[in-house]
């Protein structure tokens, strides 16, 4: 009697979350590319075209000595073919001569691609209060309302630039969070990176604008391995937003990004991220494979780091976005919510290493799991025995959508002093026929239905969102899920 | 509509799932007005039943008809038959995790407006006409702010479907073993809820084992569904005489 009822509402519920993917077009636009494959020239290459000094170079060519040596990861649940990197195109980037002086330079092919995303590097988004850096396949072609933060003493500015302008902070910082050979895609990345965000708030001050980044990976052949770098000095606050789309394509894009965040005493830095990378078609053919390493370094007394993740998108996902909390008092905190559809896969969760004493950290998951997608929840709190008086609340829940798709927590604790206090739920539902027809028995429609269900379930992560992201997210999901529900 | 005609009319129902036959010639009329109390051993096909008019989308007519207010409703969605006044109350009312009783309540009652092109209410204008159908059940307000049914004991969800009930104001109501369950309390409560709510333009279904439940809700007739059919129809002496002989004699 299950069966063959099932039938007929996973049948709706493929309808409802099956939604197209709307960013999947991609620019025919002039390009500067180094060939593909990777070897020592290519790095020498890429940083000869980026004009780097010694210290970048050495940077690369160390990383790529240490990933050369390293096994590629089989912990995660996830699977997929090996992966060829001699098959990907290292630095691809539109061409202009020069070094743009102000956006009315920038390429109208590329202007109108943001455009066709729904970002505006005018005015727009001054009403909107935030500065937008945006990265193209490997480079960052603009970033705006930079003079307007620099009266601050705010430096957001693409890592290329501030390589230039900035050499003292990036040799402080760069690699100091995530070291060169942390794990096998932050090496990659070290090595290959072509670009990315970097921020710096000066001491006691409170960023005006909130800062976001917008990437985007166009090249079919290409991989995007961006670098972020956010240093936070003392008593000061930042709230940063990054948006990922990529066109669709039947063959996988990798992307292998590194970011690093550094609070130190009393700063707070805000970090937001909403994933839809192209995730593959519904027989799960094509979609980016994404390999993402972000940490946080809560090097102070009192310092604070917030992730928030909204992750829709990638055919795979393996990302842990993670605090170290060395300070005193310091404070690290993930929200998430995942949701996976079709034949999507997503090993994602976090890691709460706590040095400091009285340090505390709070973990709230929620996966979604639709069609036939893995979705794992994979999490370390790691209390060391100077974390006196340490905390730590994680609550992982899981949704289940279907009877085909599948859902898994792999929480660790490692606890080495007796002043620690832990807590850990985890809950596993199913939005199953029997609810959905319950709705439907008091006249309440199948998508009003599932919307209700799904934001219900991620209301505690909503509500962490900037106020302008979580009414996308809301929106997202929901496309996201259109079809599959029923 | 021609007057009088009766509100519910099942002809020679049959009705299947994995091609096993659960109900055969069901025949039963429901006029304005009635209670119709249909009881039956376990597994006689008495939820399924209750199932199949809401139109649950698992089972399958195979022959037959249900004329709902004069027309045939097999083709109707299950919230177009919410919309035209078909409500179930579930023997097993379901959990809505993270779904609050007041918005779910909320769209319920503005999914119908919508359908019979009336002015949808706001939040504040829905309390009001919600605090006036929580007294009839006697439940209190705190529990608007509850998930559907979530961590409710067994009293507190059949008191929801009767306050449901109340709210989207059914013509057909099909409870489903809405007594089982119940302390002798909530028994009165439910039963003076639903003794409230019928009227001369209403029609219950009431699906029970017991006996218990009709001392408070008089029935007009009595059915005993067994396999599927409907082997014995009566008036409200022939619960007693179940009550007393069980179903074997039969």
């Amino acid at each position: 009697m299950v069966n063959q009822s099932n039938k007929v509402l996973n049948k709706d519920i493929t309808k409802l979350v099956n939604q197209t993917y709307q960013y999947g077009f991609s620019t025919i636009i002039e390009k500067d590319i180094i060939k593909k494959g990777l070897n020592e020239k290519t790095i020498h290459l890429i940083s000869q075209k980026k004009k780097e000094t010694k210290f970048l170079l050495n940077f690369r060519l160390k990383a790529y000595k240490k990933w050369k040596q390293m096994p590629e990861p089989e912990w995660a649940y996830l699977k997929f073919p090996q992966l060829n990197y001699q098959d990907v195109i290292y630095y691809s980037a539109p061409k202009s001569q020069k070094k743009l002086k102000d956006l009315s330079q920038v390429d109208p092919e590329l202007l109108r691609t943001f455009e066709k995303l729904g970002i505006s590097l005018t005015e727009q988004k001054r009403l909107a209060n935030v500065a937008v850096d945006i990265v193209f396949d490997s480079v960052s072609i603009g970033t705006t309302f930079q003079e307007e933060l620099n009266k601050h003493g705010v430096i957001f500015s693409s890592i290329s630039e501030a390589v230039d302008e900035y050499p003292e902070l990036i040799e402080k910082y760069l690699g100091s969070v995530v070291p060169i050979g942390d794990n096998y895609f932050s090496a990659l990345n070290s090595a290959v990176f072509t670009d990315g965000s970097f921020c710096y708030i000066p001491q006691d001050t409170v960023c005006p604008l909130d800062l976001s980044t917008y990437f985007r990976i166009n090249d079919q052949k290409s991989g995007q391995f961006e670098r972020t770098l956010i240093i936070s000095e003392k008593n000061s606050q930042v709230n940063y937003l990054e948006g990922c789309t990529a066109p669709q394509y039947d063959t996988n894009q990798l992307h292998a990004a590194v970011v690093e965040l550094i609070a130190l005493e009393n700063a707070n830095i805000k970090y937001s991220t909403v994933q839809n990378w192209y995730s593959g078609n519904e027989f799960g053919k094509g979609g980016v494979y994404n390999f993402v390493t972000k940490r946080g370094l809560c090097s102070g007394l009192n310092s604070k780091i917030l992730w928030t993740q909204i992750e829709t998108g990638s055919s795979i996902t393996w990302k842990y976005p993670s605090c170290l909390m060395l300070g005193d008092n310091s404070q690290g905190e993930f929200y998430s919510v995942a949701l996976t559809n079709n034949y999507q896969q997503a090993d994602t969760g976090t890691k709460m290493i706590h040095i400091g004493k009285n340090t505390r950290s709070r973990i709230i998951s929620k996966g979604i799991s639709a069609g036939k997608s893995k979705n794992s929840y994979r999490g370390l709190v790691n209390i060391t025995n100077k974390a006196l008086g340490a905390r730590n609340y994680s609550q992982c829940d899981s949704l289940l959508i279907g009877n085909l798709s599948n859902a898994n927590t792999f929480p660790f604790l490692s606890v080495q002093n007796s002043t620690t206090k832990i807590e850990h739920e985890a809950s596993t539902s199913k939005i199953g026929e029997e609810q959905i027809f319950y709705f439907l028995q008091r006249g309440i429609c199948l998508e009003k239905a599932v919307e209700l269900m799904i934001s219900g379930f991620c209301r505690d992560i909503f509500t962490k969102l900037p106020l302008e992201f979580a009414a996308e997210a809301d929106k997202l999901l929901t496309l996201k899920l259109e079809g599959s529900v029923g | 509509m021609i007057l009088n005609s009766p509100l519910l009319e099942i002809k020679n129902l049959q009705v299947s799932i994995n091609n096993n036959k659960i109900l055969q010639d069901l025949n039963l009329v429901i006029n304005k007005g009635e209670i119709h109390a249909i009881m039956g051993p376990n597994g006689s096909g008495k939820s399924t039943f209750s199932k199949i008019l809401a139109g649950h989308p698992a089972y399958s007519v195979l022959s037959g008809d249900i004329i709902f207010k004069g027309s045939s409703i097999l083709n109707l969605d299950p919230e177009e038959r919410s919309h035209l006044g078909i409500f179930l109350a579930f023997q097993y009312p379901i959990e809505i995790p993270g779904v609050s009783n007041e918005d779910f309540l909320r769209l319920a009652y503005n999914s119908k407006q919508k359908f019979y092109n009336k002015p949808e209410v706001d939040p504040l204008e829905f309390l009001t006409i919600i605090s006036e159908k929580l007294e009839l059940v006697k439940m209190s307000s705190l529990f608007l702010s509850r998930n559907v049914n979530e961590g409710f004991s067994g009293g507190e969800k059949k008191r929801n479907e009767i306050l449901q009930m109340i709210l989207l104001d059914s013509e057909l109501s099909i409870l489903d073993e809405t007594d089982s369950g119940l302390d002798i309390d909530a028994l009165k409560i439910i039963s003076n809820g639903i003794n409230n709510f019928m009227n001369p333009t209403k029609s219950i279904i009431l699906i029970t084992h017991y006996q218990r439940l009709l001392e408070y809700i008089n029935p007009t007739y009595v059915h005993v569904m067994q396999n599927g059919k409907i082997i014995k129809t009566g008036c409200a002496e022939l619960a007693k005489e179940l009550e007393n002989k069980g179903y074997e004699w039969l």
